[in-house]
């Protein structure tokens, strides 16, 4: 078991080299040059073309990116290695003081919105398998799959137009994740506060989870409930409740687990689409400024960071799989 | 003698079990709908008159851009650079007369004495922020997101059938190296990666569709590397290479037939995905150029507008989901209908 795991770990290293070196290729092949874009338009409009080819390369030599690209490659990868992901080349603050200080924000979001997606998905997934086909089924389903369906870049639009004092009521607030001079409140009204902002965002991050979440706790539901053990369960005179709560849900949670392990990434990650909108300073946003400044060690960190997690998060469920059903073991072997 | 009757065919199996669910159908004339729609958006909204008598003579000016686009015709001096509805208001008399499309404005027609202004007989969807026509726009913005879903889907169908049926059929190193790829690409942030590079390249529909179609293949490549492994050693494969097939006419003639319909069904999702990321690109402000009406950058417009009016936000939002919703159903069909076995009881 434990040979198994550190197997994959190892098998983990090339994989991750590819990653970094397609992001790394990618980034750098594309269009695009950060020295020219930090100059700005003002001072190449200022026509002091000397100036400016020399200010472009000395910014270039002080980044390295008058290297070759092998040699910047190299140079990079020996970096990460230590957890040195370089200074972001805006503001030249250190990439992991950056992380630091926008993973929390997203975890947080997402966090919250995972809770509320499998404690709503559950019940009603466990809900249309016991009673398949029936009306509640049918209209659950559907009404699930049109939420699945909307665009979230729309409803948080709509969110926001509707709702925030765009155009027809001001009820919740749009921007960012606490009002502007909270710090010196209470702190009963910093929370009040904070749930407030949170209630949009975290609705725009959740509402299409809820399709997939609950049709496959469905289908593994009417799975298990077919099959003998529950009806031995039944013919002990056990009562419906502790049959399906149980018995058939515990079996039952597999495919939702190795679900939960796929959502790592984004967990961490966060939602551009979402914290570009209500203007939450998370990992979305940071990635999304990175990419509108070009700032090439920032999104070199962000996708080896979010690779890792992918990685992290198919191994997790291969071992969450065996924690939850003992009957998948990975050794190879039979005897024993 | 009575003939032994041949045994009905897999994809006339997929077709009758398709046609029994109504939802499904339902679903397939709706993107039927949307195809007509987008193929003669020209012929639904535009400023030219479809047909007109001018001074006794009969002219089709919608088809007349058609051809002086292509370079086979050129426009009668008196109507070059002209608008039409200015002319026939200034030049007709009372014999001539001209047939409008049903909306008669062209999506990039700007008119700044209509500002704003909410849906009416004259503006069925209303106008926005500098009096372009919304119906028109969304009309025309249909053809944006139908081309990307199609091409995309179309690029990454070949790629991923390409690299999964030699993984397959071969197995062994080739078979190591692809699944690398392909494990490498599925970790990789694929709406991130698809953001970075279109942000970096010059706005064009085209990058949209080539970004997405390199970048969503493993998903194809993964399932038919999967169909391949479990067919490739089926006795009529080994009957077929028996009997001296080459590798290429197994691959193409007797194994591909029957592992595509997987594939078939996750491209009809793909399809709805594509639209959906198109939409999103175009929305944050990347993607598709300024000058073509896309329904996420008419989603983008209202945003930044505000307070901007309920008939910005609500109809370009609808044209997505109503095309994201038809498309996933007529995929969940499809499944239902190729494999059997998958629609749960």
């Amino acid at each position: 078991m434990r040979i198994y795991f550190v197997k994959r770990l190892l098998l983990m290293v090339p994989t991750l080299l590819g990653i970094s070196l397609v992001s790394f290729l990618i980034i750098h092949l594309t269009p695009g040059d950060p020295a020219l874009l930090k100059l700005g338009d003002s001072e190449q409009r200022s026509g002091n073309q000397l100036l400016a080819a020399q200010i472009i390369d000395e910014t270039r030599a002080l980044y390295g990116l008058d290297q070759p690209l092998y040699v910047q490659y190299l140079r990079w990868l020996k970096r990460i290695l230590t957890f040195d992901f370089g200074e972001s080349l805006r503001d030249h603050r250190p990439i992991i003081d950056k992380l630091k200080e926008r993973i929390p924000v997203s975890v947080k979001l997402s966090g919250i919105s995972l809770l509320f997606a499998y404690l709503i998905s559950i019940p009603l997934g466990v809900y249309s398998a016991t009673h398949p086909y029936s009306i509640g089924d049918r209209v659950t389903t559907i009404i699930l799959f049109a939420l699945y369906s909307l665009p979230n870049f729309w409803i948080a639009t709509m969110a926001i137009v509707y709702l925030g004092g765009g155009d027809f009521w001001n009820v919740f607030p749009v921007y960012g994740l606490a009002s502007p001079n909270a710090g010196s409140w209470p702190w009963w009204q910093r929370l009040e506060d904070e749930l407030w902002h949170l209630i949009l965002p975290v609705t725009c991050l959740t509402y299409y989870t809820f399709a997939v979440l609950s049709r496959y706790m469905r289908v593994g539901m009417i799975e298990i409930i077919r099959q003998d053990f529950i009806r031995t369960a039944r013919a002990k005179g056990l009562g419906e409740r502790t049959i399906v709560y149980r018995h058939a849900l515990r079996n039952s949670l597999i495919p939702i687990v190795t679900l939960m392990a796929d959502l790592l990434p984004t967990l961490l990650g966060g939602s551009i689409v979402v914290e570009t909108l209500f203007s939450i300073p998370g990992m979305g946003s940071l990635s999304y400024e990175a990419v509108n400044t070009r700032d090439y060690p920032l999104l070199m960190a962000i996708f080896t960071l979010s690779a890792l997690l992918t990685l992290l998060g198919i191994l997790l469920a291969d071992f969450l799989y065996t924690l939850v059903d003992p009957r998948i073991g990975y050794e190879k072997s039979a005897t024993a | 003698m009575k003939r032994a009757q041949r045994p009905e065919g897999y994809w006339h199996i997929v077709l009758r079990q398709f046609r029994r669910n109504r939802v499904a159908i339902a679903g397939l004339v709706v993107v039927l709908l949307l195809f007509i729609i987008a193929a003669f958006a020209d012929f639904i909204a535009s400023d030219k008159p479809l047909v007109m008598k001018y001074r006794n003579q009969v002219y089709f000016p919608v088809l007349k851009d058609y051809a002086a686009w292509l370079g086979v015709a050129r426009w009668e001096t008196q109507f070059q650079n002209v608008s039409f509805k200015d002319f026939v208001a200034s030049n007709f008399d009372k014999r001539d007369w001209a047939q409008f499309p049903p909306i008669r404005y062209s999506p990039n027609e700007v008119s700044l004495t209509s500002v704003l202004r909410p849906p009416s007989a004259q503006h069925l969807l209303g106008t926005d922020d500098v009096g372009r026509d919304i119906a028109s726009r969304v009309v025309h913005g249909s053809r944006v997101s139908l081309s990307v879903g199609f091409v995309a889907v179309s690029i990454y169908v070949l790629i991923g059938l390409f690299i999964g049926a030699l993984a397959g059929y071969y197995g062994g190193i080739v078979d190591m190296i692809a699944s690398r790829m392909i494990e490498i690409m599925l970790t990789i942030p694929t709406f991130f990666l698809i953001i970075t590079v279109v942000a970096f390249l010059p706005p064009s529909i085209l990058n949209i569709m080539i970004v997405i179609g390199i970048t969503n293949w493993p998903t194809v490549a993964r399932l038919t590397r999967g169909e391949f492994l479990k067919t490739k050693s089926l006795e009529y494969v080994v009957a077929a290479k028996a009997l001296g097939a080459s590798d290429v006419r197994t691959i193409f003639r007797h194994i591909l037939p029957n592992t595509i319909a997987p594939v078939f069904v996750a491209a009809t999702f793909g399809v709805a995905s594509a639209i959906l990321i198109e939409s999103t690109l175009s929305f944050l402000g990347f993607g598709v150029p300024p000058s073509k009406a896309s329904w996420g950058s008419i989603l983008s417009n209202a945003r930044q507008l505000l307070p901007s009016g309920w008939w910005l936000t609500v109809f370009p939002g609808l044209a997505i989901f109503l095309t994201v919703t038809s498309y996933n159903i007529v995929g969940e069909g499809l499944r239902d209908a190729a494999d059997p076995r998958l629609k749960e009881s």
